[in-house]
């Protein structure tokens, strides 16, 4: 029954689990060009950008398709808004892995120590943005809730890496760009995992048709 | 005060619908009872055996009258029902708006309506005096002449009652026409046909008129198609307007036999023919 | 498999009313192609062109050409015709004097096949494809008027797959059906573009719209719009079109 739209809708969860596939490849180029300051390697992944704006556009279409041509109702109406608003915030996601590409264009000289919480921060959002995407396409409440825990571990983090470069800092005045740009990527990370819990939030609204905030 | 005002006239309108159905069912009572309690008594074997008596002379049948009005019915419907049948085909599905159906359609409306002594008439001048005798042959022509308007008409109906969308699927598989008539709308239209043609041989067979000019009636065997013959209606209508009670009797006796057939054949039509759905 | 049709500047009347002011379409094979368009817009008169059956009612004229696999139509016997198109129409109309199985294979049998064997695998066939087949095989003697309207009109697909037309046309084959049935009829379509070349008319664009292919928009016995379905129900060319598909007409 519905084959139309069932295969619709498989479309619709196979390109947001190549989407976020890409958007770690991404995340992950980001965050090695940050800890070799490899600025090649850096341009080489903000260009990447553009595949998962490619990507967005297609989900947009195919989302349109379903609605104008299937007329979904009910929680197939649901999963294909969700699809929408997933694909926006892995869009988002994109745009913040590149974030911490551009920063390597401005960090000059080496870096003052080695990173430590901030690539534990990225590893962190990345499980939460597979989570997201396993919660999704599973229908699974339970992981999706459990994003919330793992958002605020990832604020902890973040709250300790601006205490941490704010010591290094006062102490270090010559270094305070390179800690100011540093605390940007803390920051985009720290969104980052937001996004990932908003794709929690969306595989709730799917499955109760209730808005629930993970992020407080 | 309005809802009972109203309630009150329901009841008097249906009252008033009761009783005129209860008078419409007075004749068709009062007949058949009268016949049969006249007709009963004289009704017994030898009515159905016995050629009649000499007159005056008691006992005696109507064997070769019964006989003799089958026989003519039988010649009527062998010449009425597949004329009529096919002409109906023709009009409903080859050619329903041409001048030729049109007047078809207008003639078997006046010749259904025209009183049948004239169809009598008609065969005693153009085929009775020609062959110069009586016979069975004038007398179930006669009836045939009746008969296929009749058959066209019901035929024409029941396959105008066969839909349109019917004919077009059959079209739609890339079926001919001739085997669309024969095997799909002839076949869904029947029990119709066959009804209509029952209830066109009940009237037929109490016709007198027609058979006053042309068979004439026999008071012994026909031995040939060609030679006179006895009918029912007839031999009633003759031993009623005769003086002697006991052939009073039998015209009683004939006219109860010729109800019970006309009932039987209603009958037939009514309940045999019903479709034969799993 | 499914043959293309293309039809040229087809023009059709019926009596002194011009019902078809020159079509133009291709249809592609194997695919199924909609045609919408309010009531009177032309679209069953255009897909009764496309099997000759509207000559078959008194006072029609078509002229124009419709080429089935670069073939007029017109150099074919009608009756030839109509074993190569196939048609469903709005009122499921199986043959009241038949079973479920004759039914099915009426188009053969009366067509002159005998040979009992493929009569039956035919028929156990084409009800397959009509997923019908579990539902009646136990009772393929009851007469196909004791089946349900979703049912019937299932049997009447099943009796069209059995000549093994090439291109099926269907005149709103689930207007008279209630939504489960519906859902039946639209799944069975999609899966028998595979080997058909399918044409739907419908009054119900969102029918067209899950189904078809391709969507053309009739409207007063002209074609606004032939294209994909997805183009036609997102981004219409035509303001005429987008009006109808959103419910703006007029």
């Amino acid at each position: 029954m519905r084959e139309s739209l069932n295969k619709g809708q498989l479309i619709l969860t196979n390109l947001l689990i190549y989407m976020s596939q890409e958007v770690e490849r991404i995340l992950k180029g980001c965050m090695e060009s940050l800890n070799t300051l490899d600025r090649t390697q850096a341009e080489f992944w903000i260009t990447e950008d553009t595949l998962i704006n490619d990507l967005e556009r297609q989900v947009d279409d195919e989302c349109v398709r379903l609605i104008a041509t299937q007329q979904p109702v009910a929680k197939d109406l649901r999963k294909i808004i969700s699809a929408m608003k997933i694909s926006t915030d892995l869009e988002r996601m994109a745009d913040l892995a590149t974030g911490i590409a551009k920063v390597v264009r401005r960090i000059e000289g080496p870096l003052c120590k080695p990173l430590v919480d901030i690539p534990l921060m990225a590893e962190k959002a990345l499980a939460m943005m597979r989570q997201g995407l396993e919660a999704y396409s599973n229908e699974d409440m339970e992981l999706a809730q459990n994003l919330a825990t793992q958002d605020d571990e990832v604020d902890c983090l973040y709250k300790k890496v601006v205490r941490d470069l704010l010591v290094i800092m006062t102490e270090n005045p010559e270094i305070l760009d390179q800690g100011m740009y540093l605390t940007f990527v803390g920051r985009y990370l720290e969104r980052f995992a937001d996004h990932a819990t908003n794709i929690g939030e969306n595989v709730i609204y799917i499955a109760t048709a209730e808005r629930k905030d993970l992020n407080k | 005060m309005n809802d009972r005002l109203r309630k009150y006239r329901n009841t008097m309108m249906m009252g008033i619908f009761i009783v005129a159905t209860l008078i419409a069912l007075i004749p068709l009572f009062g007949v058949l009872g009268y016949v049969v309690i006249n007709g009963i008594s004289a009704l017994d074997l030898d009515f159905f055996m016995n050629l009649p008596k000499a007159m005056g002379v008691s006992g005696g049948g109507m064997a070769n009258a019964i006989v003799g009005t089958l026989i003519m019915v039988l010649i009527a419907s062998l010449i009425g029902m597949p004329v009529g049948i096919l002409a109906a085909i023709y009009l409903t599905e080859y050619d329903r708006t041409s001048w030729l159906s049109i007047a078809v359609r207008f003639a078997t409306d006046v010749l259904t309506g025209i009183p049948s002594i004239i169809v009598g008439i008609v065969i005693y001048t153009a085929v009775v005096l020609r062959m110069g005798h009586f016979s069975a042959l004038a007398g179930g022509l006669a009836l045939s002449i009746i008969m296929i308007p009749l058959i066209i008409r019901s035929t024409e109906e029941m396959l105008k009652l066969v839909s349109q969308s019917i004919r077009e699927a059959g079209y739609a598989l890339g079926i001919s026409k001739r085997i669309i008539i024969l095997r799909i709308i002839l076949p869904t239209a029947a029990k119709g046909i066959i009804t209509g043609a029952m209830l066109a041989v009940a009237r037929v067979s109490g016709e007198t008129a027609p058979l006053l000019f042309t068979a004439l009636g026999n008071q012994y065997w026909a031995r040939s198609l060609n030679e006179p013959i006895a009918a029912l209606p007839v031999q009633i209508y003759q031993y009623a307007t005769s003086p002697y009670a006991e052939w009073h009797q039998l015209a009683w006796a004939g006219s109860l036999v010729l109800i019970l057939m006309v009932v039987i054949l209603n009958l037939i039509a009514r309940f045999a023919f019903r479709s034969r759905s799993n | 498999m499914g043959h293309s049709l293309s039809v040229r500047n087809l023009e059709a009347w019926y009596g002194s009313n011009k019902t078809l002011k020159g079509i133009n379409m291709e249809i592609a094979p194997n695919q199924v192609t909609a045609i919408i368009g309010p009531s009177g817009c032309g679209k069953s008169t255009f897909v009764r062109c496309i099997n000759r059956m509207h000559e078959t009612l008194p006072g029609t004229k078509v002229k124009g050409e419709i080429l089935l696999d670069e073939e007029s139509i017109y150099d074919r016997d009608p009756v030839a015709l109509r074993k190569m198109v196939g048609m469903v129409f709005q009122k499921a109309n199986p043959f009241p004097s038949m079973s479920i199985y004759e039914n099915v294979v009426a188009g053969l049998r009366l067509n002159g096949m005998k040979n009992k064997q493929t009569l039956h695998a035919s028929a156990e066939k084409s009800l397959r494809m009509a997923a019908l087949w579990d539902e009646v095989k136990d009772r393929l003697n009851y007469s196909g008027m004791s089946l349900s309207g979703g049912q019937q009109q299932r049997l009447c697909i099943a009796r069209a797959l059995a000549v093994e037309p090439s291109v099926l046309l269907m005149d709103e084959p689930a207007s008279a059906l209630d939504p489960i049935a519906t859902t039946h009829i639209e799944e069975l379509i999609r899966q028998l573009k595979e080997n058909y070349t399918i044409l739907i008319v419908t009054h119900n664009m969102q029918q067209a719209a899950r189904i078809a292919d391709s969507t053309a928009f009739f409207l007063n016995g002209e074609l606004v719009e032939h294209g994909p379905t997805s183009e036609i129900f997102t981004n219409p060319n035509d303001k005429r079109t987008e009006d109808y598909i959103t419910g703006r007409f007029g």
